[in-house]
């Protein structure tokens, strides 16, 4: 076992892994931060995703090893520590971007990092961008509704915010 | 997975030495590499993450070269080679999804030379430089057929550098459900004449289609390939495409390529 350290949702934490300790295991198991999910394992659905050195990775497809030193943030660490939802977490709940909500954790995180890169996207950017996050209920269409509302929230649109 | 022994050292130098064990293997992005270990295709004994050495990451210009270095992520090819060499910045924005291409790396994807792999294309179709700790590889003698190439084990790419072509493209069909792909073709003109790469196709890996070279060294327009085929012997055949519907698209996908090299260059 070898000790890792890094730094979730602007916490210093630390462990005891093996080599072959996922990060999102080490997430998961050892933080009790289980709103990062495992979907596939194979690092196709992007239910895992979150963030390292400030752009999304999928957590099943990188060793908690690796993130040593690292800023790392969840789905935890999107809402104000009262409680109060994130505007992109706030509009997936008013634009019903969620059904059963498994796959929800990854979109949001995944969300989060285009809009930092591309705050103005078209919906066709907006669904290529999600390539990586698969979900079997909505059919995607409110996710980017969702996606691009919070966007005009973000920049500060009069319309959005009517 | 099995388990193994984690090291993440911060220069080339110590990576080799840890990779000198017999069952010790480099971890790039670990996009294709974690995957496999979870499947138990491989079960090294020592995992040496090459994520920690700051001085594999790099993109930048020297004399006429592109150089990359072998431990830059896709996102980051994507973004910083687009003013200098934009169909080699598309090719990267197109691998996998977001969250793949800001782990995966342009050294991890040449060193594993997966058969549908969109980068070396991009290498072979510009007559690349893959330069190692210890070596340095011309492309035409470094891509030795599928999942194999002229790297001795332990060896490390530290660098590629690119040639500028005066015109280029690459076009990709897309196997949707993996997001490589089902066949991709590399167009690019440069100094030396015109050089064309099929990733996706061919059993062996990434090769060069040197008939359609000849034809548009000549004339370089979609038409002269018109009268132009491959076999499809040798081609990959499986659930997702026949070899004969492949071979086909060989042609198509370097068709689209002439033309969008010529719109861009």
């Amino acid at each position: 076992m070898t000790r890792v350290a890094m730094m979730v949702n602007g916490r210093e934490v630390s462990g005891e892994v093996e080599g072959r300790t996922l990060l999102v295991d080490f997430l998961r198991q050892q933080l009790g931060l289980t709103g990062t999910h495992v979907g596939c394992d194979t690092s196709q659905c992007g239910a895992c995703t979150v963030h390292v050195g400030g752009v999304p990775v999928k957590s099943c497809a990188m060793f908690a090893l690796e993130a040593e030193g690292a800023e790392v943030r969840t789905i935890e660490g999107m809402a104000a520590p009262d409680g109060t939802l994130s505007v992109i977490q706030r509009a997936f709940q008013e634009h019903h971007g969620l059904q059963c909500g498994y796959c929800t954790p990854g979109m949001v995180m995944s969300a989060a990092g285009l809009l930092q890169v591309n705050p103005d996207p078209s919906e066709h950017e907006v669904r290529v961008w999600l390539e990586g996050n698969i979900c079997r209920c909505t059919g995607y269409h409110n996710i980017v509704r969702a996606i691009l509302a919070a966007a005009a929230e973000l920049r500060g649109d009069a319309a959005a915010a009517a | 997975m099995y388990d193994f022994e984690f090291a993440r050292p911060a220069t080339v130098d110590e990576a080799v030495a840890l990779l000198a064990d017999e069952d010790a293997q480099a971890l790039g992005g670990g996009q294709t590499f974690i995957p496999t270990l979870k499947q138990r295709l491989a079960a090294p004994s020592r995992l040496v993450s090459l994520s920690g050495i700051a001085a594999l990451r790099f993109v930048r210009m020297e004399g006429d070269l592109l150089c990359i270095g072998g431990g830059t992520t896709h996102a980051t090819v994507a973004r910083e080679a687009a003013a200098r060499f934009p169909a080699l910045a598309a090719l990267a924005a197109h691998i996998g999804d977001p969250a793949v291409r800001n782990r995966g790396s342009i050294g991890g994807s040449l060193a594993n030379n997966d058969p549908s792999a969109c980068y070396p294309a991009a290498a072979l179709g510009t007559g690349a430089t893959i330069v190692t700790d210890r070596n340095t590889h011309a492309a035409d003698d470094y891509f030795q057929g599928m999942f194999t190439t002229a790297l001795e084990p332990g060896e490390i790419v530290t660098e590629v550098r690119f040639a500028l072509p005066e015109a280029a493209s690459y076009q990709k069909f897309v196997q949707p459900a993996s997001r490589f792909a089902l066949v991709g073709v590399f167009v690019a003109r440069m100094a030396e004449g015109v050089r064309v790469a099929v990733t996706g196709a061919a059993e062996d890996g990434v090769f060069r289609w040197t008939e359609a070279e000849a034809a548009l060294e000549d004339d370089f327009a979609p038409g002269v390939l018109e009268a132009l085929s491959l076999p499809a012997e040798g081609m990959i055949g499986d659930m997702h495409g026949s070899s004969e519907y492949r071979a086909h698209l060989v042609g198509v996908m370097t068709r689209r390529a002439v033309v969008a090299a010529t719109a861009s260059g």
